[in-house]
């Protein structure tokens, strides 16, 4: 076989195959945009229910969006963050008021917690105590111990690592979103 | 001169008699991977026949024209752009689907089942052929992961395809759902297969073995009468 006849297969193949994926990927790429915006937009207005409008804010480093309801008053903020839990990276959507001194609600976007023991963290017992959370000066993880101050939340049994990662996501996220308000505010 | 074997048998050795998982045992990864629900296993199975029904069929119409010391090359380019090419059309069209498989999806290019049968079938066979024995084992495929799926769907969260099969009272097994479960199902389900294989192999054996003594006797029988005619 002679190296011209192999090069000239291998080139014809290379060709076929790049033509016919960038012909489907020119259909798909866009319906795939789509599906990430609904995702993105499904979430937001999960952590605040009268959202009907929102807009990104455009802050280093963090995904924030600026919530309105139908008549366009702003309800607060939408902040997408991520950290480290037991298995693997946790996203959480935080629901937050204009003063980023009450959580309206939270919801877990991504986790690859432990099934049936991390994964109680997506189940309301544990995500509905954020709903109306006064994080200040943070949120604080209590076990055994039913909560008793407005900033507390009561641990998982079995789940300890991943309530706790729930919580300094949450905290680090809200310190973030913070400082970079005190900067804005400054300037 | 190769015995030709018969059209509808290339498509039904794929299901039991070469099945991917419990005879030739490739494409484990996925299988223990994905099937913690029956659908996942039905999506998985159904993607990768997809690739490899229409890598088979390619890989044999050309199968003259690629040059022998490129072939796995080719096979692995032509069998990534059908895989490519599912990964965006589930993303566009099953976002769900798709972001339950993960990176399986696109793992299916390194899949053996989809090498093992474009080097060992379609590149010796032609394309008609080759898109039975691709289907076949595709559809092997697809019962493996199914019945695997829907065990350990079944035990691990009580219900089959979503629907509650078992009683509220029944405590789920958290162990099924787990990559643990994967493993100790398929164990049992090889085990179960090798024993029936075992049995039916024993039964034939027996029953060739009393064909061939009852023959054994007669002979016998006739020497002795004859002799005692003798």
């Amino acid at each position: 076989m002679k190296v011209s006849h192999i090069i000239a297969a291998l080139t014809i193949i290379g060709i076929i195959a790049g033509g016919s994926l960038s012909l489907v990927n020119n259909w798909a790429s866009p319906k795939i945009a789509l599906n990430q915006k609904a995702e993105t937009e499904r979430a937001i207005f999960l952590v605040h229910n009268d959202g009907k409008k929102y807009e990104q804010l455009n802050i280093n480093g963090l995904e924030v969006y600026k919530v309105f309801d139908e008549s366009g008053n702003s309800l607060g903020y939408s902040l997408v963050h991520s950290g480290n839990g037991f298995q693997g990276k946790i996203k959480i959507m935080i629901g937050l008021n204009e003063e980023l001194n009450k959580i309206t609600s939270i919801e877990i976007l991504e986790q690859s917690e432990t099934p049936g023991l991390g994964t109680k963290i997506l189940e309301p017992p544990y995500k509905d105590q954020y709903k109306g959370l006064t994080p200040v000066p943070s949120i604080k993880l209590v076990k055994g111990i039913s909560p008793e101050n407005p900033n507390e939340v009561q641990a998982i049994t079995g789940a300890t690592i991943s309530s706790r990662s729930v919580v300094a996501i949450v905290n680090d996220g809200l310190a973030k979103l913070k400082s970079v308000e005190i900067k804005g505010a400054q300037k | 001169m190769k015995k030709q074997v018969p059209l509808l048998k290339e498509f039904t050795k794929g299901l039991w008699e070469i099945n991917p998982t419990f005879k030739q045992i490739l494409g484990m990864c996925p299988t223990l991977a994905v099937t913690v629900s029956a659908i996942n296993g039905i999506a998985m199975a159904l993607a990768t026949t997809f690739v490899l029904f229409f890598s088979s069929l390619l890989i044999s119409l050309i199968r003259k024209l690629i040059p022998n010391q490129v072939r796995i090359a080719s096979y692995i380019v032509i069998i990534a752009t059908f895989v490519t090419i599912v990964d965006l059309v589930m993303k566009a069209q099953f976002p769900e689907l798709s972001k339950a498989l993960g990176p399986f999806i696109p793992l299916i290019v390194v899949n053996c089942i989809i090498l093992g049968r474009a080097e060992a079938f379609a590149s010796k066979n032609n394309p008609v052929r080759s898109m039975l024995d691709a289907l076949g084992n595709g559809a092997g495929f697809l019962i493996s992961l199914f019945v695997l799926g829907s065990i350990r769907e079944l035990i691990g969260s009580r219900t089959i395809l979503g629907f509650q099969i078992l009683p509220n009272g029944f405590e789920p097994w958290l162990i099924m759902i787990l990559p643990a479960g994967a493993f100790l199902t398929l164990g049992l389900m090889m085990g179960f297969a090798n024993l029936y294989i075992e049995k039916k192999k024993n039964l034939e054996r027996e029953s060739l073995i009393a064909q061939y003594q009852r023959v054994g006797r007669e002979e016998i029988t006739d020497e002795v009468l004859k002799e005692a005619g003798v």
